[in-house]
């Protein structure tokens, strides 16, 4: 890397010109001469699909009832899944909107599969409030229809902002992520051959031809949506976690949620991205155009969102302490030493103990050992939800009452269920929409002078 | 079992094959028949369950057979409802019929052959709850929760439907026939051979129908077989004055009470008025009331000891020198050294009861020996209470008989009977271990058995008739203190059954008599008048047994000790508190209601003490294996705090397998291990095996965790304090974010006084009775799914070998700043003008937020489809059903709402009527159960009524009131009398 | 070095990739097509939501005005319209209990066993006394299960069977009214003054106001102690 650039090292090694950035990427789509790797993958992930289908159709069969919720602890893995998959759907809007606002040349070749990724998450997550309510065929009684019991939700409940706030979040992304693609959609149906593919990428592409006209409405909409993408990045998160801390269980209700929350989402949105991108650079050999400095950048920012998370931790036990509420306190002993510790402390040790090797430059730049430590990270958010979620209504104000869950197949068949999910809609992304944003990197070489 | 393959190789079960798949275990059956899969059983299937018969499962799913349990449409009253959208008048409707409006009638049901008045509420013609008889002695308008099941039993698919001969569905008219020929067997060899086997019973038309078959067949024997019989007052009475006596007890008369062993609030067929009668003298409102003190000393733990001053447990052999040594002191000897009691505990005792004078009382437990009940008689004679606070009357059982089961089985053995007729008893169950009356039974000529189900009784039988349940049933029963009364159908009997009395009169050749007229006739003495007024009444006036007056006795009648010496362990026996001999135990409201102080459900258990259990390393749900002179038995342990050491409580009721719901249940057979009659056994060994089981419990923690959830005192503590409730509790807030609401209607509150409440759980099995509550089965239970909306929590405080007990029950607190109102994002659950904290069924879609916000945990959820709500699938189960309250479906939320249907209905009787509601118009189904008044409803804005002046008690106060959630629920703190020179364990601690 | 603007960047980028001179996938008319496609899907969405609002409250949906076929057609065009019974006079639990109660087969037959005494519409009638089978009714007015609806108290606080019945003296065969949906309950649990008449007025057909109506009604719901403010709790009709 001889030359610098005007902010810091360079992003991309060696030396590019446009049709060579463009038919790299748009190859992988157009010819999908894909790996054999690459479909074992698909396939397995297919499987997970089955099981996600079978489980689901169990679930709304035979009664929410088969999964391991009971009283007094009425809320189980649905929810965790759902915290944790919206958690993951955050890092992608992050990359692409605040760096983009921040202008930070190096989001250029991972946003766009960051941001798909934020799609697929949330659409997981989307499920998951669904497939959690007794009665889901009811679910839309949660949205303000006009109906003949006259009747309308009621407004003072997090769960109806919930309701809101999930689907802006899906809305604005979806269009931002479908903005951004416009411009390669345009590459993609010019470089195609075939004319199946012309057609399907001519209709995505809006009929886009690249004029000043085209480029300076994109750059108004696209910076738009980055604007009101960004807020949301802490709205939706801080939202989600009123559903706590509205309760007044022991446990959830604490103010400190929202920031941590967020901070959370974060972390694990990046882990997330880790866990996708060091495989992907691998297996299409684009490791000049996705380079270790954006992983190590990816966890820098985990480090930083990680310290948050546990000072959340922190603050939430010395409050507990603090406000010499004794029935808070009871709780934070019980999720220490009860029926949930083992869960509470591999939680620690992952999300607190693991987390501190990325201070280590020669750990952040080795992806092997990234890529474990970021599987391992996601592992430890996933535990950290469902400890959230469950250890306090186990441990609340009457003891005659209280009791542990014992989870069933269901639990884990929903879990790995919506992760093969997730990772298949992946795999079909790659297959059919370029997975990084050929004109951004085009623009990126250009600007490092990278350009033969 | 094998004897009727033996007998009959055409029999219909082949019991090689069902004992070899039974070995398997594991396996879930309904009846002997359906393990054997035999062609009977699939066409007894198709013709009464045509909805099963495709589905039957080869291993049924434990909660479909739950639910599915008779699927059976052909159900008079029910077939109204079998099409939804078409409707049926009458053909002529009876005078007193509106539909739509329920009616109530005054009748008795049997609770171990005494007899509980009960008014029944009946819903065009279909009986759906009890309710107590106010006038009835024994009732006193009170119910226990076994008589709330009464409806659930009748309605019961599995009951047995049609007579069987040698296993095949016959006719009555066959049976006729056969009993024809019996009877001109019997009349020419004056009934030789010929014995019957009766059940506990009180009846006097049954003991007259007796003494005519006797006049008839002078040959002819009478045995009785009463599995929990307990014959020791009686021969102390006998032994002491000649004639058997039993004695009656007036609590309300008793200042100091001591009780031997004796469950006075949980068993005995008096329970109910005296559990009411101990209450009243404890009910304090102010510091200048005054309170009774109970004594008491057991040898298992009982709700009776649970309510006492001051306990201890000793171990059953030590129970007669207790007695014997007061008796002693009394008469002014010193005290018997070897007493197990410390002497400063005895003294106490004994200085409160000289003080009381003829207002002290001491009851001895019924099974306990004869020597401790003549010791009793003495003692209560030396003390001056005989004929003040006890009294003796004639026996209401009293029945010329000659002999028990034991009996029977010998003779038949020497050959002498060879034909026998069981009226509503099942020997083949309850008969004790080293009596095979399996092999003297299958020995006989004619065996005839008659009763509710197609038990093990009834397989060996020749001849099965099925029984008419007691609301099918003509007849009259004796209460506890003798009062007669009448038992009257509340419905013509589903299945064709017939009462004992038919039965009877068949024997004595009247064939076709109708079940009116044998009681009437018995009644004869009684015009038209005076019968419609017994049955409207629900009692014969003027029937209750004189008290007999008798000199003090010189000596204790020659009554030595009789117990062993308590070498190894000691096994007591007890019947388990619902199935009772395990009669019940097809019911699942009683399989699925926590046990007073275990919470278990679905089974039972080896209650031991902790320090047994240290000694033999066992910990709960360990297999150990119990054995005693020869028989064995394995059963999961279960520590109880508070259970005397090196003993073993073992409960009767459990283990069967006949009957879908009973099959579902977990739990041995205690009459394994039983000899004769007894009710404790010495020299027991106990061995723990290796594997475990998880005994299912509705309650995980038993200790307060410091936290003032139960506050308790002492009566001098709260003389000096009358508002301890208050001291060291966290201030609750006055202000809140929430708007106040304005209650210018009425505005519903409840008072539970938990001094009052000896933790009996009636209204929790009223509770389930009145609003439909599901039962869901052992699987749900242990996932903690069950449904109750009430629920009577249970505290530990103190050494856990000598604990206090505390019971709370724990309804929905309709709190006025209710947690989960503010929560639900439908408004499914939401606050009333008058303060109720309505739940609206058809509305919640299942997000549980308001459970997961609530700090009481009241709130159910139906997790799975636990009962069958569908008109077209559901079964005769469902006719139990109350018309007043939604069925629930899956995925929905409910919980206790103050029986809002009775204060609709009141108040809808009342705007009819253009007036306000009455206090105390409305009654909430627990309150109508409660025994001991412990429970009290009303409107808060009427300045007068009964519950403003219950929360006016100083010693009133909100559970978890610092939350601010303002509960209309509010409990009066539980005051005890202690003995100031007794220094009380576990004073200090509350947790 | 100086950040060029990106729009111009990208404009030349884009300018370069043109003119690799390609055919034209799209015909010129593809835009008229898709603009039709945009505008033509909201415009199908917007009909959606109207027939959604619109539908559930239709008479059609909810069967108003539909006879059932009975197994008698009985007629009360010519019980009440023409002979003027009484409506208590079959429906005789309607002031004292929640059901109106159906008309025992006994009922009937006080007046048939003389009048009609053969006709062959009455033939179920006759049998069903023969063979003491009860006739089965279809089900004109009917609400769900988990509503929990009671005549008497209607009845008595001023509420007329014609008000939610609708003229039964003009229904050959009896049909159903109203929507009965909970929004039509509501209506009047909402505001019930509208609705009431002095009790004694209740069972009469086609009952005209007099033009006082207004002050009497007022008067009534101070008089019959009615307490708008609580119809609407839920449990009123829901527990």
């Amino acid at each position: 890397m001889a030359e610098a650039s005007a902010n810091g090292p360079a992003v991309l090694r060696g030396r590019h010109d446009f049709p060579e950035i463009s038919g790299r990427i748009g190859s992988i789509v157009l010819d999908g001469r894909l790996p054999r790797h690459f479909w074992t993958a698909f396939f397995l992930c297919f499987l997970l699909v089955l099981l996600f289908l079978y489980s689901i159709t169990y679930l709304i069969s035979v009664g929410v009832g088969a999964y391991g919720i009971d009283i007094p602890v009425a809320w189980g893995t649905m929810i965790s899944n759902f915290v944790w998959w919206i958690g993951i759907g955050h890092a992608g809007t992050l990359i692409s909107a605040v760096l983009l606002l921040l202008r930070q040349p190096w989001r250029a070749s991972i946003n766009r599969f960051a941001e798909a990724m934020t799609l697929f998450a949330v659409a997981m997550a989307g499920l998951f409030p669904i497939l959690h309510l007794g009665r889901p065929w009811f679910f839309y009684w949660l949205l303000p229809l006009p109906n003949v019991h006259m009747h309308w939700p009621q407004w003072r409940s997090p769960l109806v902002w919930d309701f809101a706030a999930i689907a802006t979040y899906a809305t604005v992304s979806l269009l931002f992520w479908y903005m951004g693609l416009l411009p390669d959609l345009a590459v993609l149906r010019d470089r195609a051959r075939s004319r199946p593919a012309q057609l399907f990428y001519g209709i995505l592409a809006l009929g886009w031809r690249g004029s000043a006209y085209h480029w300076a409405r994109y750059q108004v909409v696209y910076f738009l949506l980055a604007a009101l993408a960004t807020p949301l990045v802490v709205s939706v998160h801080s939202i989600v976690s009123l559903d706590f801390t509205f309760a007044i269980t022991p446990g959830y209700h604490s103010t400190i949620f929202p920031p941590y929350f967020v901070a959370g989402a974060l972390l694990s949105g990046f882990a997330m991205v880790l866990t996708i991108a060091i495989p992907l650079r691998w297996a299409f050999s684009v490791k000049d155009l996705i380079t270790v400095r954006h992983m190590e950048n990816a966890a820098k920012l985990m480090i930083a969102a990680g310290m948050i998370v546990v000072y959340g931790y922190v603050s939430e036990a010395f409050f507990a302490w603090y406000s010499g509420e004794s029935y808070e306190r009871a709780m934070m002993v019980q999720r220490a030493i009860g029926p949930y510790a083992p869960l509470f402390w591999t939680m620690l040790s992952l999300n607190c103990g693991l987390l501190q090797l990325l201070w280590f430059r020669r750990i952040r730049r080795n992806m092997p050992l990234l890529f474990v430590i970021a599987i391992a990270i996601n592992v430890g958010m996933w535990i950290e939800r469902y400890v959230i979620v469950v250890t306090a209504p186990s441990r609340d104000y009457l003891p005659s009452a209280w009791g542990e869950q014992s989870l069933t197949w269901l639990d884990f068949g929903i879990l790995f269920g919506s992760i093969g999910t997730f990772f298949a809609l992946v795999f079909l992304f790659i297959r059919i929409l370029p997975a990084i944003t050929i004109f951004e990197v085009e623009e990126l070489a250009e600007e490092e002078g990278k350009l033969r | 079992m094998s004897a009727i393959a033996d007998n009959r190789p055409g029999s219909a079960i082949d019991i090689a094959a069902l004992r070899k798949r039974l070995a398997k275990g594991g396996e879930t059956w309904r009846s002997l028949d359906e393990v054997a899969g035999t062609a009977e059983f699939r066409r007894f299937v198709e013709a009464e369950f045509p909805a099963i018969a495709e589905r039957l499962p080869v291993k049924p799913n434990r909660r479909t057979l739950l639910k599915l349990m008779g699927a059976s449409l052909s159900l008079a009253g029910l077939a109204a409802c079998s099409r939804a959208e078409s409707i049926v008048p009458y053909v002529s409707q009876p005078e007193i019929l509106v539909p739509g409006k329920p009616v109530y009638y005054a009748t008795t049901l049997s609770s171990d052959g005494f007899g509980v008045g009960a008014i029944v509420e009946s819903h065009e013609g279909r009986p759906t709850k009890v309710e107590g008889n106010p006038d009835h002695p024994a009732s006193r308008g009170a119910t226990d929760a076994v008589m709330q099941a009464a409806v659930l039993t009748l309605f019961d698919p599995d009951r047995s439907r049609t007579p069987l001969k040698d296993g095949e569905p016959a006719s009555y008219g066959d049976f006729l026939k056969d009993m024809a020929a019996l009877v001109s067997r019997w009349t020419a060899s004056q009934g030789q051979g010929g014995a019957l086997l009766l059940d506990a019973s009180t009846s006097p038309t049954l003991a007259a129908q007796i003494d005519t078959l006797r006049a008839r067949y002078p040959r002819l024997k009478i045995y009785r077989h009463d599995p929990l019989t307990t014959p020791a007052a009686g021969e102390a009475s006998r032994a002491l004055y000649g004639s058997a006596l039993t004695p009656i007890h007036h609590l309300d008369r008793a200042e100091v009470i001591f009780s031997l062993d004796a469950d006075f609030l949980g068993e005995g067929p008096g329970r109910l008025a005296y559990a009411r009668d101990f209450a009243a003298r404890r009910r304090v409102r102010n510091p200048s009331d005054r309170m009774s003190r109970l004594y008491a000393v057991e040898s298992t733990p009982t709700i009776t000891g649970a309510a006492a001053d001051h306990r201890l447990a000793i171990r059953p052999s030590a129970i007669e020198t207790v007695a014997g040594g007061l008796n002693a002191a009394l008469g002014g000897q010193a005290g018997a050294s070897d007493s197990p009691i410390d002497q400063v505990w005895m003294a106490a005792l004994l200085e409160d009861l000289k003080t009381a004078g003829r207002n002290a009382l001491v009851i001895a437990g019924p099974q306990q020996s004869a020597f401790v009940h003549a010791a009793t008689l003495a003692a209560n004679a030396k003390l001056g209470a005989l004929g003040n606070t006890v009294e003796l009357i004639e026996p209401p059982d009293a029945l010329q008989v000659d002999g028990d089961l034991g009996a029977l089985c010998e003779t038949i053995g020497d050959g002498v009977i060879d034909t026998v007729v069981a009226l509503s008893a099942n020997p083949l169950y309850t008969a004790p271990a080293g009596l095979d009356a399996h092999k003297a039974f299958s020995s006989l000529k004619l065996l005839v058995h008659h009763g509710l189900y197609r038990d093990e009784t009834a397989f060996l039988a020749h001849w099965h008739v099925p029984a008419a349940h007691e609301l099918e049933s003509w007849g009259d029963i004796r209460a506890h203190d003798g009062t007669t009364s009448l038992v009257q159908p509340l419905i013509k009997p589903l299945y064709d059954g017939k009462t004992v009395h038919e039965l009877l009169a068949v024997l004595s050749s009247r064939f076709e008599a109708d079940p009116l007229s044998l009681v009437r006739q018995h009644w004869a003495a009684l015009d038209d008048d005076a019968w419609k007024k017994a049955l409207r009444g629900g009692i014969v006036p003027n029937t209750a047994a004189k008290p007999v007056s008798v000199s003090v006795p010189p000596d204790l009648g020659g009554l030595r000790p009789a117990a062993k010496a308590g070498n190894g362990i000691e096994i007591r026996f007890v019947a388990d508190p619902w199935l009772r001999d395990g009669r019940l135990a097809n019911a699942s409201w009683l399989q699925e209601l926590p046990r007073p102080l275990t919470k278990i459900v679905w089974g039972n258990a080896a209650l031991i003490s902790p320090a047994t259990a240290e000694r033999l390393k066992i910990d709960n749900g360990k297999i150990i294996n119990v054995a005693v002179n020869g028989a064995e038995v394995d059963a999961p342990a279960w520590i109880v705090p508070g259970h005397p050491g090196e003993t073993v409580t073992l409960s009767f009721g459990f283990g069967r397998k006949v009957g879908s719901v009973a099959a579902l249940s977990e739990g041995y057979d205690g009459f394994h291990l039983r000899h004769g009659s007894e009710w404790f056994a010495a020299g027991a060994a106990i061995t723990p095996r290796e594997n475990s089981v998880r005994v299912i419990t509705t309650q995980h923690h038993q200790a307060m965790e410091r936290r003032a959830i139960v506050r308790h005192a002492a009566l001098d503590a709260f003389r000096q304090n009358p508002d301890f409730v208050r001291k060291d509790a966290p201030p609750s807030p006055k202000e809140s974010l929430n708007p106040d609401w304005r209650y210018d209607q009425e505005a519903w509150a409840m008072a539970i006084d938990l001094s009052a409440c000896i933790g009996c759980t009636a209204c929790v099995s009223a509770c389930q009775a009145e609003n439909n509550i599901a039962p869901v089965g052992p699987e749900e239970c242990e996932r903690g799914h069950e449904m109750h909306w009430l629920r009577v929590d249970r505290y530990y405080a103190g050494p856990v070998d000598a604990p206090e007990t505390f019971f709370q029950p724990v309804p929905c607190m309709h709190c006025e700043k209710a947690p989960c109102e503010v929560v639900c994002p439908v408004n499914a659950t939401v606050h009333t003008h008058d303060g109720l904290n309505a739940q609206v069924y058809n509305r919640c879609i299942g997000t549980r937020y308001c459970s997961q916000n609530c700090p009481y945990k009241v709130r159910r959820f139906n997790f799975l489809d636990h009962q069958s709500f569908d008109k077209d699938e559901a079964g005769p189960e469902q006719g139990v059903h109350n018309p007043n309250v939604s069925v629930r479906s899956r995925g929905v939320m409910e919980k206790c709402t103050y029986c809002v249907q009775r204060i609709s209905a009141k108040r809808i009787q009342a705007q009819i009527e253009n007036r306000d509601i009455a206090d105390g118009e409305v009654v909430t189904a627990c309150q109508q159960a409660c025994p001991t008044h412990a429970i009290t409803f009303g409107d808060l804005n009427r300045k007068d009524a009964n519950v403003v002046r219950e929360k006016s008690a100083p010693q009133n106060y909100a559970l978890l009131e610092e939350l601010n959630t303002r509960p209309r629920t509010t409990y009066l703190g539980r005051i005890s009398n202690p003995n100031g020179k007794l220094a009380r364990p576990g004073e200090a601690t509350d947790g | 070095m100086a950040k060029v603007p990106l729009g111009v960047v990208n404009s030349e980028v884009a300018f370069s990739r043109i003119g690799e001179g390609m055919p034209q996938i799209f015909s010129k008319n593809a835009n008229g097509v898709a603009r039709f496609v945009i505008w033509g899907s909201c415009a199908v969405l917007l009909i959606a939501a109207a027939i959604g609002i619109i539908l559930p409250r239709s008479d059609l949906v909810m069967g108003v005005g539909e006879p059932l076929a009975q197994p008698v057609p009985f007629s009360h065009k010519h019980h009440v319209g023409q002979l003027g019974i009484d409506c208590r006079y079959c429906h005789n639990g309607v002031e004292t209990s929640s059901s109106a109660g159906l008309p025992a087969t006994e009922v009937c037959m006080t007046c048939h066993s003389q009048l009609f005494t053969n006709a062959d519409m009455l033939a179920p009638v006759r049998a069903s006394l023969a063979n003491g089978k009860p006739i089965e009714w279809q089900r004109v007015n009917s609400v769900p299960d988990f509503v929990f609806f009671n005549h008497a108290i209607h009845i008595n606080k001023g509420v007329a069977c014609e008000t939610c019945h609708g003229e039964v003296d003009e229904m050959p065969l009896t049909r159903r009214a109203h929507t009965l949906s909970m929004e039509w309950c509501l209506g009047c649990h909402r505001n019930p003054q509208s609705n009431l008449r002095p009790p004694q007025d209740v069972f009469l057909m086609h009952w005209q106001p007099p033009e006082d109506i207004a002050d009497i009604r007022r008067k009534l719901i101070g008089m019959l102690d009615i307490h708008p403010e609580t119809m609407t709790d839920c449990y009123v009709c829901h527990r």
